[in-house]
């Protein structure tokens, strides 16, 4: 059995840091996104350009990146999996400074969502499975294809749209504790219930945001990691995986099989931890329903008990185990690959610098699809 | 309907006789050999985790399944009226696919049970590429489409 356990506490966060605004930022291209995080990390690192030799990137190309940034690091890593990639790049990035390929990574994000400046576009070939099998059907992104498998959940556990709404209620208390949030109004289950259908059972105060922004991450060996101005970050645990990309094709659409089978217990066994010692979680949250997946895939709760454990507010300020302290996807923002922001909150409330500060944070637990369920990661982090 | 088409599908080799199947209205889909049971979509093996064979053949199938899982889209899309459904349908033999559900004059979550029986039918699009929808078993006979 693969056993990473050596590598726990390795490697740690030194650096990290958004974009210095996050929400509508019509004068700022992706790759300006890329470059305004990096910098702002760097700054909170007290690193320049010419210290990284490792980058990691989704969403453009690592050679893209290098070129306009001016590096040539000796260390790349474009796994580009969806909005999860970046803590698979962080998992990458903490095997590639053990074995020493690299000494200090730069992990970047940078999306121009709303606006879409300098963004691709969205291009699908009718001969690519998504084209032959999902499109002709009018699949029109993620709402109405992330969404596909929640009846199943209702189905088999009873989860109820009540409970689906109480995720983004709780995630909304969370956001008006946080000035950088967009959406900041407090909302109830009502609310999100009366929202305009977007894909039932989905309203539209059960979807993210569509943001512009960025955020980036600096690694190094845990030998060099006290020696930056802020306190590490260390990485304990990871786990990825990638099962599907058409949503038909997910394996179970009642659980979050590569959560439950590889990505959880991977991090948990080289973390060497338990759910107990577990004080935050950052559950990506593209919709009210995939935080209550990751609940239950992750086992921080049995299966089918995710949607009551949200509606009993136990992820809301003042509950048992915080979730999504930053607002989410749902409240803060969301680029699009939001698994950037997910890492960026975990790291500031373990630093103790978050704008919603929880006490006694040892340990963090991140976790994110990428796609459609496609792919999925987990990181375990810690401040000790 | 609206006047635009659908983004259609363009065939591979190894997809090429489910599409044809469909211009002759059968339902041809992949059976594999070694573990019996049906898969979607169509490649020249089984994917099925523990099992991967590569001895499979192609089957007619019967055409009728499951109502698996759906969502009732609202938005716009320049090819359907809303509200429609995007479905996932588990087939008789084996398989998950993604279709639509036909014969509904306005889809509500009352109407369509997951687990619901449906059957296959055919719908031809602009230009004669025939693709396939489903409805609820219970209510053949009525609007087929």
């Amino acid at each position: 059995m693969a056993d990473s356990s050596a590598l726990r506490h390795k490697v740690a966060i030194v650096g990290a840091a958004e974009t210095t605004d996050l929400g509508v930022l019509p004068d700022h291209s992706v790759l300006q996104l890329h470059a305004e995080s990096a910098f702002n990390a760097l700054d909170d690192a007290g690193l320049t350009l010419d210290d990284i030799d490792g980058i990691a990137t989704a969403g453009v190309s690592v050679a893209q990146l290098t070129e306009y940034l001016g590096i040539l690091p000796r260390w790349i890593d474009g796994t580009a999996v969806g909005g999860g990639s970046f803590l698979i790049h962080v998992g990458h990035a903490v095997a590639a400074i053990a074995a020493g390929y690299c000494d200090t990574v730069l992990i970047t994000h940078g999306e121009s969502g709303r606006s879409r400046v300098g963004a691709a576009a969205p291009a699908r070939s009718p001969s690519q499975p998504p084209g032959q099998f999902e499109a002709p059907y009018g699949v029109a992104g993620p709402p109405t294809m992330f969404s596909v498998p929640i009846v199943r959940h209702m189905q088999q556990y009873g989860t109820t749209e009540e409970q689906l709404a109480a995720v983004s209620v709780a995630t909304r208390q969370w956001a008006e504790r946080n000035p950088r949030a967009m959406m900041r109004d407090p909302i109830t289950v009502q609310d999100v219930l009366d929202s305009r259908l977007i894909a039932w059972p989905l309203h539209l105060l059960n979807c993210c945001l569509v943001t512009d922004g960025g955020g980036a991450l600096i690694l190094t060996s845990e030998e060099r990691a006290k020696d930056f101005p802020k306190p590490p970050v260390y990485v304990l645990g990871r786990g990825e995986a990638a099962q599907h990309v058409n949503i038909s094709q997910m394996w179970d659409f009642a659980e979050w099989t590569a959560a439950a089978q590889v990505t959880g217990p991977e991090a948990f066994r080289m973390a060497g931890l338990g759910h107990a010692d577990i004080d935050h979680l950052m559950l990506y949250d593209a919709f009210s329903h995939t935080p209550i997946y990751a609940m239950e895939a992750l086992g921080f709760v049995a299966p089918g008990e995710g949607g009551p454990w949200f509606a009993e507010m136990h992820s809301a300020p003042g509950g048992s185990l915080p979730v999504n302290t930053n607002g989410g996807g749902l409240s803060y923002t969301h680029t699009g690959m939001y698994g950037m922001f997910a890492i960026q909150e975990a790291v500031r409330q373990l630093r103790g610098e978050a704008a919603a500060q929880l006490p006694n944070v040892h340990t963090s637990l991140v976790h994110a699809p990428g796609g459609m369920f496609s792919a999925t990661a987990t990181l375990i982090l810690g401040n000790e | 309907m609206p006047d635009i088409p659908r983004p259609l599908p363009a065939p591979t080799p190894e997809t090429q006789e489910f599409f044809d199947g469909l211009q002759r209205r059968e339902l041809r889909i992949q059976r594999c050999n070694a573990c019996g049971r049906g898969y979607f979509y169509p490649r020249p093996f089984c994917p099925r985790p523990g099992c991967h064979s590569r001895d499979v053949a192609w089957i007619t199938a019967s055409g009728r399944g499951s109502l698996y899982s759906y969502v009732i889209a609202h938005r716009g899309h320049p090819a359907f009226e809303a509200p429609y459904v995007i479905a996932v349908v588990e087939l008789e033999e084996g398989g998950r696919m993604m279709t639509n559900i036909a014969g509904l004059d306005e889809p509500t979550p009352e109407a369509l049970p997951a687990g619901a029986p449906v059957e296959v039918v055919y719908e031809e699009q602009p230009g004669g590429q025939v693709l396939p929808a489903f409805r609820l078993t219970s209510a053949a006979g009525e609007g087929a489409a």
